[in-house]
């Protein structure tokens, strides 16, 4: 599913598009109804399979898509506390991920850290639940890259009321000041929890940021993976020729709550967000233009159920951690404390 | 995550605390020369923060590094501290060895999630599969009138945390050695430096910031406690400056015929607890000087650590430490709450009246 192109898009390249997609929103689906199916009748958050906060990316695909169409599983990524959007389009192999959601022995952290904190050390992703924190050390990964003279490349997702935070303006500072091939991306979902932007933000795009610190600024519009794959293919492009980072910001959208029990009775366009969903929306452009057809649309759901199937059977049939060890981890060597 | 950069080179195995032998150094020139030696060695070694480069780091822990091996691997920063030290995290991550000099630990404030949240703890989140081998370097302490947010010491504050070593040496020997097995370690080491000990020529010190050093590179391991004095009638626990402080005060009550045992702690994470409940044995009085706050820190903790042992050891125990107020400007006010010899001297008579 991954292209290294930088050019134009085939249609070839329009299907890996929508296949990923499809694979995301069936794992949120999977997982949401993983996330509910013993929390009823009454919402207990620590209660069930998969317990904790849960932010699902429903919406958010065409982001995840359209920037990892251009990022090879030697570039680094890393995300916000939604991340399975983007450790999905990275290539972040899913059944040590579920598990790893699903609190279990398998799992990339061996249930150390959840989904707000998956680390695969096999495509550099990692997420951090701290908003705009997961900036700065992608900064160094980018350094790494740079000092061991390789085009590799280091992407930092974030949200738009990250960009409210000192660390989002210290890091697009560094990065500009010592040329990092590092990329910005900020997905503004129109919501921080529940103030939305108007109410947070004091620029109309934040890409209009960029020109402080000197480096390009982009917004996309109307959440479409096709203009995020060239925002994206240009930046990652530069970035790896040496010339800087650039801002990207895609105004997206948060189909479900901000996490799962989410009422979301500060919303009002929650009746009418539905219409707005991205895959169908671009599956039907595809397929009116001839470049999908229903049965290359019926596959890819076929292939997405079979691989989130088989990752949360692996994920449910995983060995608990033992409580016993309850202290490993802290340290890679020698007592914990 | 994947190391590609050159590996951190292992297999040369270093002496552990060799003879001192007789070249003295300041503490801030071996550290400056444990640093040294390893970039020399490692390239995926180098160094970052503010004023690093030509000015040396505020406190010369890294004079004449900029000369030697150039900006390219000493980088004086922005004043971006959750930037560069993220960067330092990251970096590292990938199999680099970065050194970032946090210029005083009171400004852990603007960066503090950098650091617990993120350098400390991604290890474990990530099951062990993720390595942040980085050194974090800040100038601790006060007794030279830079007030509240200048003069702190906080290494109870980062050793709270799980997730980060703890190193504070005393001295220039354990200053090389300790530095030197930082670098090496392949987990995040917070190294504070007391000001007062680094021997600078612009700030009151202790004979003791000057001392013998080994020309080669060696390691002190981190997390074990050294008898700085021994003696067998109370027992002091401490570290950094205040370690100077109880080593002149024993000295002057030996003649008074009361022999007093100086353990220097050399680290809080990890604590060497056997060498505190050892000692104690001996003694049966306990006294922890701290330079740090006094409440629910190193003090506290030390005390504890005999009492789960076996409480009856102890024929008293109290503590000599920064009393729960901010460090003060004035300077009889600073002198007023800081662990002084005469403080420290006054306990040492109070335990030995028991």
């Amino acid at each position: 599913m991954t292209l290294s192109t930088t050019q134009a898009l085939t249609d070839e390249g329009r299907r890996a598009l929508i296949g990923t997609m499809v694979l995301i929103r069936t794992y949120e689906e999977a997982i949401r109804a993983v996330y509910y199916a013993d929390k009823k009748p009454a919402f207990d958050i620590g209660a069930g399979l998969v317990p904790g906060e849960m932010h699902l990316s429903a919406g958010q695909e065409p982001v995840a898509a359209g920037i990892c169409a251009h990022l090879t599983p030697e570039d680094a990524l890393t995300a916000t506390h939604r991340p399975h959007h983007l450790a999905i389009a990275h290539g972040v192999a899913l059944r040590p991920m579920t598990a790893e959601i699903f609190g279990r022995e398998t799992g990339f952290g061996h249930g150390r850290g959840g989904h707000m904190h998956l680390f695969d050390p096999t495509t550099h992703f990692s997420c951090s639940g701290i908003i705009a924190e997961g900036l700065p050390p992608a900064l160094g990964q980018a350094f790494a890259f740079k000092r061991e003279g390789s085009d590799r490349v280091a992407v930092a997702v974030t949200g738009e009321g990250a960009a409210n935070q000192g660390a989002f303006h210290e890091s697009l500072n560094l990065a500009a000041l010592w040329k990092l091939p590092v990329v910005f991306v900020v997905e503004d979902n129109d919501w921080g929890i529940s103030v939305p932007r108007a109410r947070s933000t004091s620029v109309a795009s934040n890409a209009d940021r960029a020109a402080a610190y000197g480096m390009p600024g982009v917004r996309v519009e109307d959440n479409s993976v096709e203009a995020v794959y060239a925002a994206a293919g240009e930046a990652i492009a530069r970035a790896r020729s040496g010339g800087g980072p650039t801002l990207i910001e895609v105004h997206t959208l948060r189909l479900w709550g901000h996490f799962e029990g989410d009422a979301e009775g500060y919303r009002p366009d929650l009746e009418s967000v539905q219409e707005h969903d991205p895959i169908p929306l671009y599956r039907d452009r595809l397929l009116e233009s001839g470049v999908l057809t229903d049965g290359q649309y019926q596959a890819m759901q076929a292939s997405a159920v079979e691989q989130v199937e088989d990752a949360i059977e692996f994920a449910k049939n995983s060995p608990t951690p033992d409580p016993l060890d309850h202290l490993s981890y802290v340290f890679s060597e020698g007592v914990n404390s | 995550m994947t190391a590609t950069l050159p590996s951190h080179d292992q297999s040369l195995a270093l002496a552990i605390e060799p003879e001192a032998g007789k070249r003295k150094l300041s503490t801030a020139k071996a550290i400056q020369e444990a640093i040294s030696q390893r970039m020399v060695r490692d390239e995926s070694v180098f160094v970052m923060g503010e004023d690093v480069g030509p000015y040396g780091g505020i406190f010369s822990s890294t004079t004449g590094l900029i000369d030697r091996f150039g900006p390219e691997r000493v980088l004086d920063t922005p004043i971006s501290e959750s930037a560069f030290i993220g960067l330092g995290i990251g970096a590292a991550v990938e199999g680099m060895r970065p050194i970032v000099e946090l210029m005083f630990a009171d400004f852990f404030g603007v960066c503090m999630d950098q650091i617990y949240n993120h350098m400390a703890k991604i290890h474990y989140e990530s099951g062990g599969n993720v390595r942040v081998p980085m050194v974090l370097m800040t100038a601790a302490g006060g007794g030279y009138g830079d007030g509240t947010q200048h003069s702190q010491c906080l290494w109870g504050t980062f050793a709270h945390l799980p997730g980060m070593r703890v190193v504070v040496p005393s001295n220039p020997y354990d200053a090389k050695g300790l530095m030197t097995a930082a670098i090496d370690s392949d987990d995040p080491v917070v190294f504070m430096f007391h000001k007062g000990v680094m021997g600078l020529g612009w700030m009151a010190k202790n004979e003791r910031s000057i001392g013998a050093v080994p020309e080669d590179e060696y390691l002190v391991p981190i997390g074990k406690a050294r008898v700085a004095r021994e003696g067998t009638d109370v027992t002091i626990v401490t570290i950094s400056l205040s370690v100077h402080h109880s080593l002149d005060v024993a000295e002057k009550l030996e003649s008074e015929g009361i022999s007093v045992e100086v353990i220097d702690l050399r680290s809080l994470v990890p604590l060497d607890r056997e060498a505190i409940v050892r000692s104690v044995s001996k003694t049966g009085r306990l006294i922890v000087v701290d330079e740090d706050y006094q409440s629910f820190g190193l003090s506290g903790e030390v005390i504890a650590v005999v009492a789960e042992h076996d409480p009856t050891l102890l024929k008293r125990a109290s503590r000599v430490c920064v009393p729960d107020v901010p460090i003060p400007y004035a300077r009889e006010l600073e002198y007023a709450v800081l662990p002084t010899p005469a403080r420290i001297e006054a306990a040492v008579r109070d335990a030995v009246a028991i």
